[in-house]
């Protein structure tokens, strides 16, 4: 036993933490701590003007996010909670276990946010993305008469699949089923999470995989490679709003507070455009890096109300997998 | 003295009665039918197997309820009589000391061991690197070392050729006599019997019968004897 | 051996299942405590549970028995490089999941290269996606299993059986008739279990080649009820079903099947007289080694270009998934060999049974539980990577035993009463008879346990945080920031790092080992 207990010892000492400095603890979802992502650059920039140290602890997904904060209840570690969306808002609510936010904004989003629990940090549409030179169609319909294949993410295990079954839902309301039946012979399969779906598009197997408007800009800021696109659909697309708020038992929550203003300044929104590649939730005063302007802005955005969303979810699987199931 | 007191052994599929005593110091062939319980019988004096009813007796003590390891007694099986993994000074040395901390003087006598069996040089090797005769040699070392008061030999030299299981038998004859060990000896062939037993047991119709001596058997055999010799 | 006494102490065995046990339905029932709200069995889950056994049953009926001919030439075929390509068969077994569907699709999927080949002569893409793409998947990953535990059997089989054989005339169909079918018939029902309880956990590859929510699977609905419907009584429920399952699974083989195993010795071909049909032998090793080889080539290729521009976070955290996997071994040993041995006595069937829980013990419950129970008393972060670790070894447990159990037997029965007459201790015996005679077998345990944590994501995506990651979970996250070909390097290099502990540990256990 002897040897396990060194091996564990080497495998715990690596999160031990030194200093006596107060420690802002944030829940957030996986891809936003990576090295790639807005993790990093957020830690340095708030640590440089907080003398805190801020913890982020990262969290497979949003739904996985409320998960554990449901799972570790009254007495979780964490201070702040960042990544939930407008579709898990009211769940989160019903928990009793987020406190009010005092963040004031000049917010750029498509819509007006007056919600009092949760402050927005970023935002983008749901797109199907296709390489530039492939004749996309240009609405649902369109796409169930056409060919063309797509690769989608179950509703059951990941963020972008449920969006996309409250998109036809937001789009269709009782005519969705007819959609999905539609759309059913398009698609090639359904993934776990967006990574599959994602890694299977760019490997060739299909025309159009379910992501986001912006993930095109990816592709050209970062590889300055512009072939791949996303179609704008005519129905409008549905929106992604991304959200924070504080934990009602938090023992730091000033330092949250602070957190959270700090969400919406300069500082921290002029890092999201390229590391988390949506739209920042307030337009930093340098404006949008260059090449988000060649995405395509929908001409209408859609989005259930978060009270409505989970009734509507409900019925919208029970819908998608009736038609899907065939 | 060893003494089987109304003992009954049950196998599978038949039931072998024995009742018998044998003196201390008096070499044993156990002879009979195949199938008829020889090696039973040796199993169960040497604690593998349980008995039914009845109870076994060294000197006096109760052997009955004591696990192979704490009798009196060494045994010799058919095969597997070494461990193919350890060199035939570990072998020997396990008669010794079975749980390991070998010191100097254990040492001397393995070495001394494996010398008297004519193997003074051979201590490193492993079994797979001796012959079959030699395998029984260090055997023979071990049982030397183990100092136990009674021998079983289950058919441990079947395998070998008639010469070279001649000169084993000769060496247990010789190592029997110098460290005056009881002897009880599995056999299929009379002349085994013949040339180192003084008396023996013959096994046959689920009865394990009291020893008589050996030449006096085969002069005038048992009608269950006579046809197992044919 | 009818024996009343064995050189060995069944305690340390017997506290070793019980841990385990008491780890997999501990965590279940830690769960199921949780839970706020009831858990239904709703007509989705029947759905679910149908396709679950539809798949896993006939994932197992197919990977058996396309194994048995493959391993049938394999063992009575020597060729150059045997030896190597029956290491590199193994290999679809210890690939993590999201790496092994892209390279499956590489080969199979519409824009794959066998689509390509068809398209160049003119003929529509192959479809792969439905229930028989779910088996083709299982099959890719399965049969190096099935074949290595079936190839065991055939080695065992004595080689004066096939002598007489040859010496009667038999050939043929009686020769398989009499010697192989009975082999078969004692070796199948174990190979067919291990896999259908493999198979029953299955998730991302059921949902991804099944096409849609068609092939959803137990295991898709367990992590349903805990991340979107945060239903932990659902989840628990679930999980009892699959624990069930595998449970009535294992006990129908083991009724079956008396003595079965995969120890050691793939390198020895036997000597057969029959002869046998070299081409169609040649036809089957050759087709198994495409159909295995060729997804782990495209791997292979796809990842070689990101192996040499590797941010050093991926070199970081495969420094991390070996320590995590060499903490893994040594656990699955600590807990491995006392049940072998235990086992092997042939009076405790319920550590077998213990034992082979960990097939479909749901990594999620497992893994929610341990975090429900370390919480109040230690940071679950912290202890990330033991937790890891030990999750891994219980999930390697099975396969471990199915290795020592048969080699375990063989010892005792070979030296049990040669112990027991020299008045060997029950520690003695197990510390110079039991571990130097299981050395290949051991090292061959240690190997997979090394492969399977290295490749395996776990529970650590439930604990970690920014700073720790293993492999498998940065090349999550590499994917998950867009950076395709990182991961693909990522996972290249993960499938070498698997590769190498394995070959290292099961060379190691062979080294200068004596019959």
């Amino acid at each position: 036993m002897k040897h396990l207990a060194i091996a564990a010892g080497i495998l715990t000492a690596t999160s031990a933490v030194a200093d006596d400095k107060p420690k802002l603890t944030v829940y957030t979802y996986d891809s936003f701590v990576s090295d790639w992502g807005p993790g990093p650059q957020v830690e340095e920039a708030f640590e440089a003007e907080c003398n805190c140290d801020l913890h982020l602890v990262g969290v497979e997904d949003g739904a996985a996010l409320l998960s554990r904060i449901r799972l570790e209840g009254q007495n979780s570690e964490a201070d702040v909670v960042l990544g939930l969306d407008t579709n898990l808002m009211s769940a989160a609510k019903e928990t009793g276990l987020f406190a009010p936010h005092s963040v004031t904004a000049d917010y750029t989003l498509p819509i007006e946010w007056t919600d009092t629990t949760f402050a927005p940090y970023d935002w983008g549409y749901f797109a199907f993305v296709h390489n530039a030179d492939f004749p996309a169609p240009t609405s649902f319909r369109e796409l169930a008469d056409s060919d063309a294949k797509i690769i989608i993410q179950d509703p059951r295990s990941s963020t972008p699949g449920l969006g996309l079954l409250l998109w036809v839902k937001a789009a269709y309301g009782d005519d969705a089923p007819e959609i999905w039946a539609g759309l059913a012979d398009n698609i090639v399969t359904v993934t776990k999470g967006w990574s599959e779906a994602y890694g299977l598009f760019l490997e060739g197997e299909a025309d159009m995989v379910l992501s986001y408007t912006t993930s095109p800009a990816y592709h050209l800021i970062a590889e300055e490679d512009a072939s791949k696109a996303a179609a704008a659909f005519d129905e409008g697309h549905y929106m992604q709003v991304e959200v924070a708020a504080k934990l009602a038992g938090s023992d730091q929550p000033e330092l949250a507070d602070q957190f959270l203003n700090f969400m919406v300044s300069d500082a921290f929104q002029s890092i999201i455009p390229t590391t988390n590649w949506m739209y920042p939730a307030v337009t930093p005063t340098s404006g949008l890096p260059d090449g988000f302007e060649t995405l395509v802005t929908p001409q209408k955005s859609l989005l259930i109300d978060q009270n409505e969303a989970a009734a509507a979810r409900e019925q919208a699987l029970a819908e998608w997998l009736g038609a899907l199931s065939q | 003295m060893l003494k089987l007191d109304n003992c009954t052994i049950a196998n599978s599929n038949f039931l072998l009665r024995a009742d018998l005593e044998i003196e201390a110091g008096t070499s044993v062939a156990i002879i009979g039918p195949s199938g008829a319980g020889k090696s039973t019988l040796l199993e169960t004096i040497a604690g593998f197997r349980d008995l039914k009813s009845g109870q076994i007796f060294w000197k006096g003590d109760d052997l009955t309820a004591r696990p192979p390891g704490k009798r009196p007694l060494a045994m010799l099986f058919q095969d597997g009589n070494l461990f193919p993994h350890l060199s035939a000074e570990q072998n020997v040395a396990l008669g010794l000391r079975p749980n390991g901390g070998l010191s100097q003087d254990d040492l001397k006598q393995v070495r001394s061991a494996l010398g008297r069996v004519g193997l003074p040089d051979m201590g490193a090797r492993k079994p797979a690197d001796l012959s079959g005769g030699q395998q029984s040699r260090v055997a023979l070392a071990r049982i030397l070392v183990q100092k136990r008061q009674v021998l079983l030999l289950d058919e441990p030299f079947a395998a070998l050729g008639p010469a070279l299981k001649v000169e084993m038998l000769d060496l247990v004859a010789d190592l029997i006599a110098e460290t005056q060990t009881t002897l009880l000896m599995v056999s299929h062939d009379p002349q085994d019997a013949l040339r180192i037993t003084e008396k023996t047991v013959l096994v046959a119709d689920q009865i394990a019968h009291p020893p008589i001596a050996t030449a006096q058997l085969f002069e005038n055999p048992p009608p269950a004897l006579r046809d197992y010799l044919g | 051996m009818v024996g009343r006494t064995q050189p060995i102490n069944p305690w340390p065995g017997v506290g070793a299942a019980a841990l385990v046990a008491a780890l997999i339905l501990g965590t279940l029932i830690t769960v199921a405590l949780r839970a706020e709200a009831g858990g239904g069995f709703g007509p989705a889950d029947w759905a679910a549970l149908r396709f679950t056994l539809l798949q896993a049953t006939l994932s197992a009926v197919l990977s058996a028995a396309l194994a048995i001919p493959v391993a049938r030439a394999l063992a009575r075929r020597r060729f150059f490089g045997r030896r190597v390509l029956i290491a590199l068969l193994g290999a679809p077994f210890i690939l993590p999941v999201i790496v092994a569907i892209l390279g499956l699709l590489q080969v199979f999927g519409r824009a794959g290269w066998i689509s390509d080949a068809l398209g160049f002569l003119g003929l529509p893409p192959i479809q792969i996606y439905g229930l028989h793409g779910v088996v083709l998947a299982h099959v890719f990953f399965n049969l190096p299993l099935a074949t290595r535990l079936i190839l065991q059997g055939w080695q065992e089989i004595p080689a004066e059986r096939f002598r007489l054989a040859a010496q009667l005339g038999c050939e043929g169909l009686t020769m398989f008739r009499l010697i192989e079918l009975p082999m078969l018939r004692r070796i199948l029902p174990g190979v067919l279990a291990v896999v259908f309880a493999i198979c029953l956990t299955s998730f991302a590859v059921a949902l991804t080649l099944g096409g849609g929510p068609r092939a959803t699977t137990i295991e898709l609905a367990i992590y349903q009820a805990f991340t979107y419907d945060f239903n932990l009584g659902r989840a628990a429920l679930l999980s009892a079903v699959q624990l069930a399952l595998t449970a009535a699974a294992a006990l129908a083989a083991l009724r079956f099947s008396q003595g079965d195993g995969f120890g050691a010795g793939l390198n020895r071909a036997i000597r057969r007289w029959d002869g046998g049909a070299p081409l169609l032998d040649a036809f089957w090793i050759i087709a198994a080694a495409v159909f295995l080889l060729l997804p782990l080539a495209s791997v292979t290729i796809s990842g070689f270009a990101g192996l040499f521009e590797m941010p050093a976070l991926v070199i970081q955290a495969a420094v991390t998934s070996i320590l995590v996997a060499a903490a893994s071994t040594v656990v699955l040993l600590l807990i491995a060999l006392p049940m072998a041995t235990t086992i092997a006595t042939g009076r405790y069937g319920i550590v077998e049974l213990s034992g082979l829980l960990g097939l479909a013990a749901s990594p999620l419950v497992i893994g929610t539980g341990l975090f429900i129970l370390i919480r109040p008393v230690a940071n679950p972060t912290a202890l990330a990577l033991p937790v890891t670790a030990l999750v891994n070894a219980i999930m390697a447990l099975p396969f471990a035993l199915r290795i020592l159990v048969p080699a375990a037997r063989d010892a005792l029965e070979r030296h049990g009463r040669l112990a027991l007459s020299l008045n060997m201790s029950n520690k003695s015996f197990f510390m110079r008879v039991i571990l130097l005679r299981l050395r290949p077998q051991i090292g061959f345990a240690a190997g997979l346990t090394a492969a399977l944590s290295m490749g395996d994501l776990g529970v650590i995506a439930l604990f970690a945080d920014a700073q720790i990651a293993t492999l498998p979970l940065q090349i999550y996250r590499l994917m998950g920031a867009y950076q395709m070909q990182a991961a693909a390097g990522g996972a290249l290099l993960l499938m070498i790092l698997s590769m190498g502990a394995f070959w290292i540990l099961d060379r190691g256990g062979r080294w200068h080992v004596e019959a």
